[in-house]
């Protein structure tokens, strides 16, 4: 048993006997090492670790709920959780919603990663080194991205976050869990013009730093000399960074359980609401050799599970917790957190699937001899069927104007260029957009997907994407530099 | 009880370690939080954060470890780790780093607090919240929802140049906002501004936010947006409330005038800015009317302190001085590699995180006009009030905003309501156009500015009120 566990079922015992076996108890307990070793001007300026357990404890008394968490983890700390928060519920208005505790289950198996754990009787791929890695790994990879730069002003991210997990309640459910992630975010900079590479996994050694600081700096040096075009519609190759913050957008807006309940999100459950190419999978438990991102099961102990959120262009489901579910009249799909309660619950590990093999032609082998071009491999044989229109890299700053139509402002970062005649042919200086994302995708604007989905870390950790590429038909460019 | 003794452990640890300079926190924080939707409270929380963070100084390079343990074996562990964070950070090595001075000493600095607000009792914060949302939703909201948050942060600050620094800072605030859903769109309004008005005070100022009274105007105003004609696309006056310009300042200004920004701290994620340090001093940002200060001495304000985490003293400073850029908002490292004489202005979101450059309170001084007067001088434009959206480059030059509520201004007189009201502009240039300025000023605060990496939340506030501003483009949509 983990330590976690342990202290999930300690407190569960405390509530007992200070509050009776009437009380309903759940408590998760979370122990988390993030390190992140940050760069700036080519030179490491933040390097930072922590290692910090916290306890949440959500209890239902007398038809009354209330929540409460510590990072103070010894006998006093818990005591002072418990008695704050029975006494908080105890004060509280009644809660005549309270969706009831999760009952027993087992957690699903992961179909690449059945395992061995203690308690679960899973490991999801858990990689014992990414854990375990020390700051000098970290940093070697930051110096590899640097020096790939080739003398260009780089600045970014390397992070390892270890993750150990248990959930209990009073209902007698048991699980626990625990994962790593890696990611590096970098960009090399070169005459006021950006170029980024990114990459999350589930083990360190998969990122390369040297592959990452080259891949940035190609970008960087061909985004050179931009020249501002003016606003309008274009037809557009977004790369996966920028898709990415697609998915980001859909699952808190569009996907989410709550703002569906409260008619807030665009959402149809059955209806063809994008472009029948588009499949949209919320995959908690990795896939394709890659290990799970997050622990296998909620905040609420429900556990987690592969959901389609989109199937060929219909919308099949949305995301949610006990709460949202009940008031739904459906199951709980597993995506509870901490602040699911106010902000809805989210999927975290949203993957647009890639075109099938096959209907993409494959990317054309770069010649050994020829300079680094902007575009991204996978994106390659996307551009070469645009006619006239732009290639993005990365979105910057997306904020809603209206959840339900999701009509969202945001401008482009790290490269953008014209494409004429399936060629690059300058680069272009970064535009604001004003853009709804489901009628982007909607039935007969997607012209096509890249082959391949990379793994993206999100900004903040604990959230990552699994992105192709996307040509889409229009997208709305509101402003440019000069304004 | 003082935990002084935690931090020095830390910080003799870490110079023991090899550490040149070192600095330690140690944070107790309590914290509870209430929503209320639709006349039930929806989810109530009471959380509780103790721990230590420290920083090393090696050589040029830095290193930052964090423990929630405050015994005094892992405090010195923790020291000895970011000494040994710092080391590998030599790796990939920087320029030489000073420090300007920050004042060593002992001191006690608490926040104004009349009434406390983990005092009140719940029950009594429910009622309001409760109250509020049965209000709004009677008045015809479709959904009615209501917080409050508060925190409550004692600080002990050790550094390996003297400073011995307890700090008590009690913060709260509340909102209520109404949404009635439309055809296809959501239109909402929100008193006093969406997410609430937050202070550094007790819960005085949640009582004068008077929730109860507002709430059902909210529901109004609100369904009243959903058959608003759209507000219209074009350039014209616009005039600001002064909720949203305080975001404005806040996004436009404050951000910009970071100096980790500006050297290229920053560059990857939050982004740079447009300002270059040569031309501090000289640079015109905006009319004669602008005047920004770097005040964390505001009573009352969201981004007020008696020290920041490096313990230098809470002081006022220009950024903005009759429209010339002349300050920024710095840390005693940022500082001595810029050339400048002043820091002040670096917190934590934390124990577990590292001090970096964050506003404090970034605001705008009074002007000699009224949002009456500067109405009824207005022959044609906009006002607009409350934010909905924001959105800005990575330069902080490039930006577009939406608000909850816009009103058609003709002839001097407030005319008809006008929906999805949005402005769109480049910084220095709307802040040349700024043609009056209203005295009517309150210090907003903002509970949730987004940095660094991994991710902090930082309390900033922006003393600001209504303003006009020329030819601005107004009516961008999708």
């Amino acid at each position: 048993m983990s330590v976690e566990l342990d202290l999930a079922g300690r407190v569960v015992e405390l509530v007992r006997s200070a509050a009776g076996p009437a009380a309903r108890t759940e408590v998760m307990v979370e122990h988390n090492a993030e390190a992140l070793t940050r760069f700036a001007n080519s030179a490491i300026h933040q390097n930072v670790a922590d290692a910090t357990t916290v306890v949440r404890l959500r209890l239902h008394l007398d038809g009354r709920s209330s929540a409460g968490s510590t990072t103070i983890t010894g006998p006093d700390g818990l005591r002072a959780l418990v008695d704050r928060t029975i006494a908080a519920a105890r004060v509280s208005p009644a809660d005549p919603t309270w969706p009831g505790l999760t009952e027993p289950t087992p957690l699903h198996v992961s179909a690449g990663h059945p395992g061995s754990g203690i308690h679960s009787g899973l490991d999801f791929g858990f990689d014992e080194a990414t854990a375990r890695s020390d700051p000098g790994e970290r940093a070697a990879r930051v110096r590899d991205f640097v020096r790939a730069a080739g003398g260009l002003e780089t600045a970014g991210f390397c992070r390892t976050v270890y993750v150990s997990a248990a959930f209990a309640n009073s209902a007698g459910h048991a699980v626990e869990g625990r994962t790593a992630e890696a990611a590096m975010d970098g960009i090399a900079r070169v005459d006021g013009s950006d170029g980024v590479a990114r990459l999350a996994s589930g083990r360190l050694a998969d990122i390369d730093g040297a592959v990452l600081g080259a891949r940035a700096a190609a970008k960087a040096r061909a985004a050179r000399g931009p020249v501002e075009l003016p606003p309008g519609r274009y037809e557009v190759v977004l790369e996966p960074e920028a898709v990415a913050d697609l998915l980001g957008n859909f699952a808190f807006f569009g996907f989410n359980g709550k703002l569906f309940n409260q008619r807030q999100s665009f959402a149809e459950i059955g209806a063809e609401q994008f472009d029948p190419s588009v499949t949209i999978v919320d995959d908690p438990l990795g896939s394709r050799g890659e290990p799970a991102p997050g622990v296998p099961f909620d905040g609420e102990g429900t556990p987690r599970a592969t959901l389609v959120l989109v199937r060929d262009g219909v919308t099949k489901a949305v995301t949610h917790d006990r709460r949202s579910a009940a008031e739904a009249g459906t199951e709980s799909t597993g995506h509870a957190w901490d602040g699911s309660r106010s902000w809805g619950p989210m999927a975290t590990s949203m993957r647009l699937e890639a075109a099938p093999a096959g209907t993409e032609s494959p990317p054309a082998e770069p010649s050994p001899t020829a300079e680094p071009g902007p575009t991204a491999e996978s994106a390659r044989p996307l551009v070469e069927h645009v006619e006239r229109g732009l290639l993005i890299t990365d979105f910057w700053y997306t904020r809603v104007l209206d959840p339900k139509s999701l009509v969202i402002t945001g401008l482009t970062r790290n490269g953008v260029w014209l494409v004429e005649d399936g060629e690059v042919t300058s680069a272009v200086s970064n535009m604001r957009f004003t853009q709804s994302y489901p009628q982007a995708l909607g039935i007969g604007m997607v012209r096509g997907i890249g082959a391949e989905s990379i793994l993206l870390p999100d900004r903040w950790s604990g959230v990552r994407f699994a992105a192709p590429a996307l040509h889409l038909a229009s997208w709305n460019l509101t402003g440019n530099a000069s304004g | 009880m003082s935990h002084f003794d935690e931090a020095l452990s830390a910080v003799q640890a870490a110079l023991d370690a090899g550490a040149r300079y070192a600095d330690a926190r140690v944070m107790v924080r309590r914290t509870e939080s209430m929503t209320a939707r639709d006349g039930d409270v929806e989810d109530l929380s009471s959380d509780e954060s103790a721990g230590l963070g420290v920083r090393a100084l090696v050589g040029s390079s830095w290193g930052f470890y964090a423990v929630p343990d405050l015994s005094d074996a892992a405090a010195r562990a923790a020291g000895r780790r970011a000494a040994l964070i710092a080391a590998a950070s030599a790796t990939v090595p920087g320029p030489p780093i000073d420090l300007v001075p920050a004042g060593a000493g002992e001191a006690s600095w608490a926040s104004d607090c009349v009434v406390d607000p983990l005092g009140v009792p719940l029950s009594a914060k429910g009622d309001l919240l409760v109250g509020a949302t049965a209000a709004a939703k009677a008045a015809g909201a479709d959904i009615a929802e209501a917080l409050y948050h508060i925190w409550d942060t004692r600080k002990w600050f050790v550094s390996s140049e003297g400073h011995r620094i307890d700090q008590h800072i009690r913060e709260c605030g509340a909102g209520v906002w109404a949404s009635v859903i439309g055809e296809g769109e959501v239109q909402r309004r929100s008193w006093p501004s969406y997410g609430g008005q937050f202070g550094t005070r007790g819960w005085e100022l949640v009582d004068e936010l008077d929730l109860l009274t507002h709430a059902p105007r909210m529901a109004e105003e609100a369904r009243a947006l959903v058959t608003a004609p759209l507000c219209p696309a074009g350039e014209t006056a616009l005039i600001l409330g002064g909720e949203q310009l305080a975001l404005q300042i806040h996004e436009s200004v404050g951000h910009a005038i970071e100096l980790d920004r500006i050297l290229g701290w920053e560059a990857a994620f939050a982004g740079t800015s447009w300002l270059d340090l040569e031309k501090l001093g000289s640079l015109r940002y905006g009319s004669d009317l602008m005047n920004i200060t770097i005040d964390p001495t505001i009573p009352g304000a969201l981004g007020s302190f008696g020290y920041d985490d490096e313990g230098t003293p809470a002081g006022k400073r220009d950024a903005v001085r009759d429209g010339i850029w002349v300050g920024v908002l710095a840390g005693r490292d940022s500082a001595a590699v810029a050339g400048l004489d002043y820091a002040g202005s670096v917190r934590s979101d934390g124990w577990a995180r590292l001090p970096m450059v964050r506003m404090t309170n970034v605001g705008l001084e009074p002007g000699p006009h009224t949002l009456d007067e500067i109405i009824a001088a207005t022959d044609d434009g906009v006002y607009m009030e409350t934010n909905r959206s924001w959105s800005i480059d990575d330069r902080r030059l490039n930006f577009q905003f939406g608000c909850e509520i816009g009103y058609e201004v003709k002839n001097g007189k407030r005319g008809r309501l006008l929906r999805n009201p949005t402005y769109t502009g480049i910084g220095p240039k709307f802040w040349q156009s700024m043609d009056m300025l209203s005295s009517e000023t309150i210090a907003w605060g903002t509970p949730n500015c987004g940095k660094g990496q991994p991710g902090q939340v930082g309390h900033t506030g922006h003393p600001s009120a209504p303003a006009r501003f020329t030819n601005v483009r107004v009516g961008v949509r999708g």
